[in-house]
C-alpha cells in the first residue's frame, strides 16, 4: 500500500480510516506499488502458500500480517455441467462462496481485510450497516478477534440472518426502514463515534477484499480469465472489484491478456443499475426496493456509476429477474449442482439464463457465475415453493401404497 | 423560518466544526447558496460545474432522498432537517 487516492479527482490521502475525498466526495481507493509486487509475486510463490484468500496478500490492503480471518476464502470453483446443459452454454463454472468460512458468504473476504486493517489502525470497536450477510460476518469475525461489534440492519430481515448475527454476542440494532435508510443513519453515526465502520470509514480497505474472489477464479481456472463472469449487484462494489482483480493479474503477468465480459445481475424489484445499463445511461436513478432478494436491496447503489462503467468497458450486460425467477434460479442450481444458494444466487442464475437465451452470452463461450451466499440463511424466501414432504405412518404398506399412487399418477400424466 | 442542515464530517473544516447549521432558505438549492455565502467554498464541494448535485453526494430532507422529491427545488420549511451524506458501500 502506498496511499489512498480519490477515484474522481486523484487527490492523495494518508492510509487512515477515511473513505471520501474532502473535495468532491469521491470514494477513496488504495494505491499499490505494482512494480515492487511484480518482483515478488509469481505462480510458484502463490502455489506454496496456504489455500486461503491471503495467498494474494500483496494485493490486499494490510500493512503487516493479517490478524483476522486467516482461513477465509479459496472456496470451490465447480464445473457445472448439468446446469450448463439446462442453460444452453458450452462451459459453465460456479464459484461457490455459499461455503465461505466462517459465515457462508463472500462478505467474510471483505470483513477479514477490514478488521485486520482496523486493528492495525488501533480500533477496538467495529460496526457495519448491512443487508444481513455483512452483519453476520462482522459479528462472527469480531467475536473471534476479541473486538466489540455493533451491526445495523433493516428490522425486517430474514430470521436466519438476524439469528446469525445475534448468536455471536454482537450488538444488533434493527432499523425500521430499508437498507438505504440504515446506511444514511450509519453515515451519521460513523461521523460521531470513533468506531471502525467496515463499509463507511474502512471502505477503501474493506472493498479490496472482494478482489480475492476474482484472483481465485483465475487461479482455479488454471491462470486464465473467464470469457464471461456474472456477478450479483447490490451497491455494485463486487462487480467493480472483480474487474480490478482481473486487471491486476494481467498487469502482474499472472494471467494472459484476453477479452472478457463482466455482466451484472439484479432483482427487478430493486434494479437501479440494470435499468440504467439497459437504457444505455451512465448514471442511475435511485429506487425504493421491493424484492425477496434482500441482500441485493440497495436502492441507492454507491458504486452504481462505476459498475455501469465496468460493464461498458468490458462489453458486459445487465439484466434483472422477478421474485419467481429468483426462486426458479435457486431451485435450478440446487437440482443441477447440489448447491443451495441464497436469493442473490437465484438472481445470478436467473440473469445468466436470460443472458444466454438472448445471445448476450454466446452458447459457445465459457461462463463463471459468482454465488455469494448460502440458502440456509434465506429459507423464508423459498418455504412453500420447493415441494412438500409426504408424511406417512412407519408402515411398509403405507409407503408402498404411496409409491403406487404416485406411479399411477405419473403414468396418467 | 429556520431549517437545520446537518454537515457531514468531511465538510466540517469549512463550518468551523459546526455539525448543525440553521438556514432561512426556502428550497434545498437556496440552502446550498446560503451555506456558500456563510462558508465560502462549500458549494463547489456539493455541486459540479453544471450546478447539479455531485454524483457521490446524497441530500435528504427529513430522511427522504431529494431525488425522490424535487431535487434542488425541494421546498424546506421551519423545523425541517436537511442531511448531506456521502454515498456508502454495500452490505
Amino acid at each position: 500500500m502506498k496511499a489512498l487516492k480519490c477515484r474522481e479527482c486523484g487527490r492523495a490521502y494518508p492510509l487512515a480510516a477515511t473513505h471520501v475525498c474532502e473535495f468532491d466526495f469521491g470514494p477513496l481507493e488504495v494505491v499499490y506499488d505494482y512494480d515492487r509486487i511484480k518482483q515478488s509475486l509469481n505462480h510458484s510463490d502463490i502455489h506454496s502458500r496456504p489455500q486461503t484468500m491471503w495467498r494474494y496478500r500483496e494485493l490486499l490492503p494490510v500493512a503487516g500480517d493479517p490478524t483476522v480471518g486467516f482461513e477465509v476464502g479459496f472456496t470451490p470453483l465447480i464445473k457445472a455441467d448439468h446446469l450448463a446443459q439446462q442453460l444452453g452454454v458450452r462451459e459453465l463454472w460456479v464459484k461457490n462462496d455459499a461455503v465461505n468460512y466462517p459465515t457462508l458468504s463472500f462478505k467474510d473476504r471483505v470483513v477479514s481485510v477490514a478488521l485486520s486493517r482496523a486493528r492495525e489502525l488501533g480500533f477496538n470497536t467495529v460496526a457495519c450497516a448491512s443487508t444481513g450477510n455483512l452483519a453476520n460476518s462482522v459479528a462472527a469475525n469480531a467475536a473471534a478477534a476479541g473486538l466489540k461489534a455493533y451491526v445495523f440492519i433493516p428490522a425486517d430481515l430474514e430470521q436466519g440472518k438476524v439469528v446469525n448475527s445475534l448468536v455471536y454476542g454482537a450488538e444488533v440494532i434493527g432499523i425500521k426502514g430499508h437498507y438505504d435508510e440504515v446506511n444514511r443513519l450509519c453515515a451519521e453515526i460513523a461521523g460521531k463515534y470513533g468506531w471502525a465502520f467496515v463499509n463507511v470509514n474502512m471502505r477503501p480497505y474493506y472493498a479490496e477484499g472482494s478482489k480475492s474472489l476474482g484472483f481465485e477464479i483465475i487461479e482455479q481456472l488454471g491462470w486464465r480469465v473467464p470469457q464471461h463472469t456474472v456477478v450479483p449487484m447490490a451497491s455494485g462494489s463486487l462487480l467493480t472489484k472483480i474487474q480490478k482483480s482481473y486487471q491486476e493479474f494481467v498487469k502482474l503477468g499472472l494471467a494472459a491478456e484476453s477479452r472478457y465480459h463482466i455482466h451484472g445481475a439484479q432483482a427487478t424489484g430493486c434494479a437501479p443499475i440494470s435499468t440504467a445499463q439497459k437504457a444505455g445511461l451512465d448514471f442511475f436513478k435511485p429506487v425504493k426496493p421491493n424484492t425477496i432478494a434482500k441482500s441485493l436491496a440497495i436502492g441507492t447503489p454507491a458504486d452504481g456509476f462505476y459498475a455501469l462503467r465496468v460493464m461498458r468497458e468490458t462489453g458486459g450486460s445487465a439484466e434483472d429477474v422477478s421474485d419467481d425467477e429468483v426462486r426458479d434460479g435457486i431451485r435450478l442450481l440446487a437440482e443441477c449442482e447440489g448447491i443451495f444458494a441464497e436469493t442473490a444466487g437465484g438472481v445470478t442464475v436467473g440473469v445468466a439464463k436470460k443472458l444466454i437465451a438472448s445471445g448476450k452470452i454466446p452458447a459457445n463461450d465459457s461462463v463463471v457465475l459468482c454465488i455469494t451466499g448460502n440458502g440456509l440463511k434465506t429459507l423464508d424466501a423459498v418455504v412453500g415453493h420447493v415441494g412438500r414432504t409426504r408424511d406417512i405412518k412407519p408402515s411398509l404398506r403405507e409407503f408402498e401404497s404411496l409409491l403406487d399412487a404416485e406411479t399411477r399418477s405419473t403414468a396418467q400424466a | 423560518m429556520a431549517a437545520k442542515v446537518r454537515i457531514p464530517t468531511p465538510l466540517r473544516k469549512l463550518t468551523n466544526n459546526e455539525e448543525l447549521v440553521e438556514v432561512n432558505a426556502g428550497t434545498v438549492g437556496a440552502a446550498i447558496a446560503e451555506l456558500q455565502s456563510r462558508y465560502p467554498g462549500i458549494q463547489e464541494r456539493l455541486l459540479d460545474d453544471t450546478g447539479a448535485v455531485r454524483r457521490f453526494v446524497n441530500v435528504y430532507v427529513n430522511e427522504e432522498d431529494i431525488r425522490f422529491l424535487e431535487n434542488q427545488q425541494t421546498p424546506i420549511k421551519d423545523g425541517d432537517e436537511v442531511s448531506i451524506i456521502p454515498a456508502i458501500a454495500g452490505g
